[in-house]
C-alpha cells in the first residue's frame, strides 16, 4: 500500500511538471513580458522605459530559459523559468502584480471558500440520493416519468437564473437573509444559506439523473432478484442491498473533487461576494494579473492530482475486491 | 459576400454532415436507430425546434456588405431582414409593448413649456395616436391577424408537402408522431410571424440600456449559442477520436503518452485554463490591432478562440471513453480474426474499430451540445467568454443583471435571453436523450 502510493505520488510529479510548462508557454512564450506590460500599464502611449521598469518591478527582466550573461549556476537560476516556474513546486507562489503575497492570501480565502463548497457538495448529495431512490422505488410509475420530466428540464435552466431568481426573490423580496456579503465565524451562516441553497438546487437536475442511472444499473442485477426472491421487500432491498452497493461509485466520484473544494465556486463566491479563493480568481482574471492566474491554475492541478490518488485509495476502502499493486 | 472563419467551419460541418448522411444512408445498423428516433414523439418535436434554432443560425452564418452603405460594416442575411429592428433603436430602457420611456424626464412640449413625464417612444407603438386607449385593442388585433397571417402561410406549405408526400410515406404521414410534429410545427411558425409582425411596431421584448431591440438581441444569440455548441465539438472530435483510438488500439508507450496528455490537461481546472487562454488572445489582439479592423471580425476571432479552447479543455473525456471501448472492441473474435487473416492495422482501425465507436461519438456530441450552451453564458458573466461587443444571451444577462436593484426592476433582458436558452437547451437535451436511447446498446434492451 504504501509503496503504491509512493509510486502514485513519483508518477504524478511529471504531471505538475506538464502543467508548469503549459502554463509557462502560455504566459510567457506565447506573449512575450512585453505583452504584458503593455496590457497593465495601458495600450497608448507607453514608452520602452516605462515598460522596462516595470518588468523590473516584477521581475521580468531576465531572459526565460537561459541566462548566458549571468556566471555559474546562475545561468539558470536567473532566468523567469526559475524564478517564477519552479518555486511553484515548493507553494513558493511569490507576490501578485498589485504587490501582495499570494501564497498568504491563498491560505487566509481558502477558508470561506470551503465553507460554501463543504455543505452544499453534501446537502447536495443527500438530497440528490434521496430523490433518486425515490424514483427507483417508484420505477415505471407516473411519479417517476414526471420526475424524469422534470430533472430535464431543471437541468435545462442556466445556473445563473437560479443565482439571480434566488437572490432575487428569497434575498430581496421576501427579505429573509441578506443577498451577498461574507462574516468571520459562526456569524458567517447567515450568509451561506443562500449560497448552499441555490448551489445544491441547481444541481438536483443532473444529479438525480445520475444517481438515478446508478441505482438503476444496481437494480437489474442478480444478487438483487435473489433478495426479492428470499421475501424482502422493495425498500429492505433498496437500502440494504442497492444502496450500499451503488455506494462504492458515489464515494469515488465525490472523493475527486473532495481537495478541489479549496478551489471554491467561481460563480457562487463572485455573485454573493464571499472572499474565497473562487472570487480570487475572478478579480485576478479580470485585473489580467498574470500572477495570481498562474498560482491558481498550479494549485488546481495539485489538488487534482491529490484527488485522483485519495480515489484510487478509497476504492480499496470501500471495495475489497480492488487491490492496489 | 464576405465569409467570416465562423461561417467558414459552419459551412464546412453542414459538407460533413451531409457526407456523412450520404455515406451512412442505408446502413442497416443506423437505420435501426434512426427509425427509434422517428417513431419517438418527443424526439421529433425537439428535433423540430433544433431545426428551426439552426435555420435562424443559418441565415445569421451567411455575412454579406451591403452596396449602399459607407460605414464598412458586414451584416448577416438575418440582419439584412432585420433593418428595421436595427435601426429602430429607442434612448434608453423600455418595458415590452411599451410607448413610452422606462424612465421620467423632462420634455419639451409642442408650446415650448417643458414637462415632467414619461416621454413617448421614437419608434415603439408610435402608430397610435392615443396610446392609453388605443394600445392594448391595437395590441390584440395586431397579434390576432400575425397569428392568421403566420397560420395561412404554414397552412399553405403545409398543404403543399401532404400533397407531395402523402403517396410515398403513408404510414409515416399518418401515424400520431407526424401530427404531434405538423402540430408543433404550425404553432411555433405561426406564432413566431405573430412576433415579427408585431416587432414591426413595438418592441416586443422591451429596449436594452442604449435603447436596443431585445427581441433582435435574443434572436441574434441563438447564432453565438448554436456555433458554440457545434463548432467546439468540430474541433475537439478529431483530437478525441484519432488519439482515443489510437491509445486503445496500440496500448504500450502510445498509450501512456497519450494518457499523460490527458490527465495533464484533465488536472488543470478547465475555467482556468479558458480564462488564461482569452487572456491571452486579449494581449494578442491588442498587440495586432491593425489584423482586426472591424468590430465583426474581431468579435469572430474571439469567437473561434473560445471554440478551440473549449475544445482543448473538453475532448479528454470523450477520449477516455473512446480508449476504454477499443480496448474492448480490439480483443472481439472479428477483429483477432482480421489480424489473423493479414489485414493491416490501419485498414483494421478503419474498417472494424472506428465504425464500432461511432455511437459513443454521436452520444457525445449530442449530451455536449446542451452543456456548452449553458456554458457559455457562464463564462460571459466571468469575461471570458464571448467578446463583449457580439450578441450573446451571457452577455444579455451580464447587461441585465446589474439592474435588478432598480425600481421598478427592468426584467425583460434577463427572461428574453433564459427564455430562449432554455428553449434550445430544453430541445437539446430532450433530443440527447433519445438518441442516447436509440443508439446506446446498453439502453435498447430496456425499451
Amino acid at each position: 500500500m504504501t509503496q503504491y502510493i509512493i509510486r502514485r505520488l513519483l508518477y504524478s510529479l511529471p504531471l505538475l511538471m506538464g502543467v508548469n510548462i503549459l502554463t509557462f508557454v502560455l504566459f510567457f512564450v506565447v506573449n512575450s513580458p512585453d505583452d504584458m506590460a503593455r496590457m497593465q500599464l495601458g495600450q497608448k502611449h507607453v514608452t520602452g522605459q516605462s515598460i522596462a521598469n516595470w518588468k523590473q518591478q516584477h521581475g521580468y527582466d531576465v531572459p526565460l530559459l537561459w541566462n548566458a550573461d549571468a556566471q555559474g549556476e546562475k545561468k539558470i537560476t536567473d532566468t523567469i523559468f526559475y524564478q517564477k516556474s519552479v518555486g511553484l513546486f515548493l507553494f513558493r507562489f511569490g507576490v501578485s502584480d498589485s504587490g501582495r503575497n499570494i501564497g498568504a492570501d491563498i491560505k487566509e480565502r481558502a477558508w470561506p471558500s470551503l465553507a460554501v463548497a463543504l455543505p452544499t457538495l453534501l446537502v447536495g448529495l443527500l438530497v440528490n440520493i434521496c430523490f433518486a431512490l425515490m424514483m427507483v422505488l417508484f420505477r415505471n410509475s407516473y411519479l417517476e416519468h414526471a420526475g424524469i420530466v422534470l430533472c430535464v428540464i431543471l437541468m435545462s435552466i442556466s445556473s445563473l437564473f437560479y443565482i439571480i431568481g434566488g437572490q432575487f426573490f428569497i434575498g430581496k423580496v421576501l427579505r429573509l437573509v441578506p443577498i451577498s456579503g461574507y462574516d468571520d465565524g459562526m456569524a458567517a451562516i447567515k450568509f451561506l444559506i443562500l449560497p448552499v441553497l441555490i448551489g445544491v438546487f441547481s444541481g438536483i437536475g443532473s444529479g438525480v439523473r445520475w444517481y438515478r442511472t446508478l441505482f438503476l444499473e444496481e437494480v437489474e442485477k442478480d444478487y438483487v432478484r435473489t433478495a426479492r426472491a428470499k421475501g424482502l421487500t422493495e425498500t429492505q432491498t433498496l437500502f440494504q442491498h442497492v444502496l450500499p452497493n451503488a455506494m462504492i461509485p458515489i464515494l469515488t466520484g465525490v472523493v475527486v473533487v473532495l481537495p478541489l473544494l479549496f478551489m471554491g465556486s467561481l460563480i457562487m463566491e463572485s455573485f454573493f461576494s464571499i472572499p474565497g479563493l473562487g472570487s480570487y480568481t475572478i478579480d485576478a482574471i479580470n485585473s489580467q494579473d498574470f500572477a495570481i492566474v498562474r498560482a491558481m491554475v498550479f494549485l488546481g492541478s495539485v489538488l487534482y492530482v491529490i484527488g485522483l490518488l485519495l480515489t484510487d485509495i478509497s476504492y480499496t476502502l470501500v471495495d475489497p475486491r480492488v487491490r492496489l499493486s | 459576400m464576405v465569409v467570416l472563419w465562423t461561417d467558414a467551419l459552419i459551412y464546412l460541418l453542414i459538407v460533413v454532415i451531409l457526407a456523412l448522411g450520404l455515406y451512412l444512408r442505408g446502413k442497416e445498423h443506423i437505420k435501426r436507430p434512426l427509425q427509434q428516433i422517428s417513431r419517438s414523439k418527443i424526439g421529433m418535436v425537439s428535433l423540430v425546434v433544433l431545426l428551426f434554432f439552426v435555420l435562424i443560425g443559418l441565415l445569421d452564418s451567411v455575412h454579406f456588405k451591403p452596396a449602399d452603405d459607407k460605414k464598412n460594416e458586414i451584416i448577416s442575411l438575418l440582419d439584412d431582414w432585420a433593418t428595421p429592428l436595427r435601426e429602430h433603436g429607442e434612448k434608453t430602457y423600455s418595458a415590452p409593448f411599451a410607448t413610452t420611456l422606462y424612465s421620467k424626464e423632462m420634455m419639451t412640449l409642442a408650446d415650448g413649456s417643458m414637462q415632467w413625464g414619461y416621454p413617448r417612444l421614437e419608434f415603439g407603438g408610435r402608430h397610435l395616436s392615443n396610446p392609453e386607449i388605443e394600445k392594448v385593442p391595437d395590441i390584440l388585433q395586431k397579434t390576432v391577424y400575425g397569428l392568421a397571417q403566420g397560420a395561412s402561410l404554414i397552412g399553405f406549405f403545409m398543404l403543399l408537402m401532404w400533397m407531395l408526400l402523402v403517396e410515398q410515406h403513408k404510414r409515416f404521414m399518418r401515424s400520431s408522431t407526424a401530427k404531434t410534429v405538423w402540430a408543433v410545427a404550425f404553432f411555433m411558425v405561426s406564432f413566431s410571424y405573430a412576433l415579427i409582425y408585431l416587432s414591426g411596431y413595438y418592441h416586443v421584448f422591451g429596449t436594452d440600456k442604449v435603447g436596443e431591440d431585445v427581441f433582435y438581441q435574443a434572436v441574434k444569440s441563438i447564432r453565438t449559442g448554436l456555433v458554440i455548441g457545434t463548432l467546439t465539438t468540430l474541433i475537439m472530435l478529431p483530437m478525441a477520436i484519432i488519439f482515443g483510438i489510437l491509445a486503445g488500439f496500440f496500448r504500450g508507450w502510445v498509450d501512456d503518452i497519450i494518457q499523460y496528455i490527458y490527465t495533464t490537461l484533465n488536472s488543470i481546472p478547465g475555467v482556468l485554463l479558458i480564462a488564461a487562454s482569452i487572456l491571452m488572445v486579449q494581449v494578442y489582439m491588442a498587440n495586432h490591432e491593425a489584423a482586426f479592423t472591424s468590430v465583426i471580425v474581431r468579435a469572430d476571432t474571439r469567437l473561434l478562440f473560445l471554440c478551440m479552447i473549449l475544445g482543448v479543455t473538453s475532448w479528454t473525456g470523450l477520449c477516455r471513453l473512446l480508449r476504454a471501448e477499443t480496448l474492448k472492441l480490439r480483443e472481439m473474435e472479428y477483429v483477432q480474426a482480421a489480424s489473423a487473416l493479414g489485414v493491416k492495422q490501419g485498414a483494421i482501425l478503419l474498417r472494424h474499430i472506428l465504425p464500432n465507436v461511432m455511437h459513443i461519438v454521436l452520444i457525445s456530441v449530442v449530451l455536449d451540445f446542451s452543456s456548452l450552451v449553458l456554458a457559455e453564458a457562464v463564462l460571459s458573466y466571468i469575461n471570458i467568454g464571448v467578446d463583449p461587443t457580439s450578441y450573446s444571451w451571457g452577455n444579455m444577462i451580464n447587461g441585465a443583471r446589474l439592474e435588478m436593484a432598480r425600481e421598478p426592476i427592468v426584467w425583460w433582458s434577463l427572461t428574453a435571453a433564459f427564455v430562449f436558452m432554455f428553449a434550445l437547451v430544453l430541445a437539446a437535451n430532450l433530443f440527447a436523450d433519445v438518441v442516447q436511447d436509440a443508439f446506446d446498446p446498453r439502453r435498447s434492451g430496456n425499451e
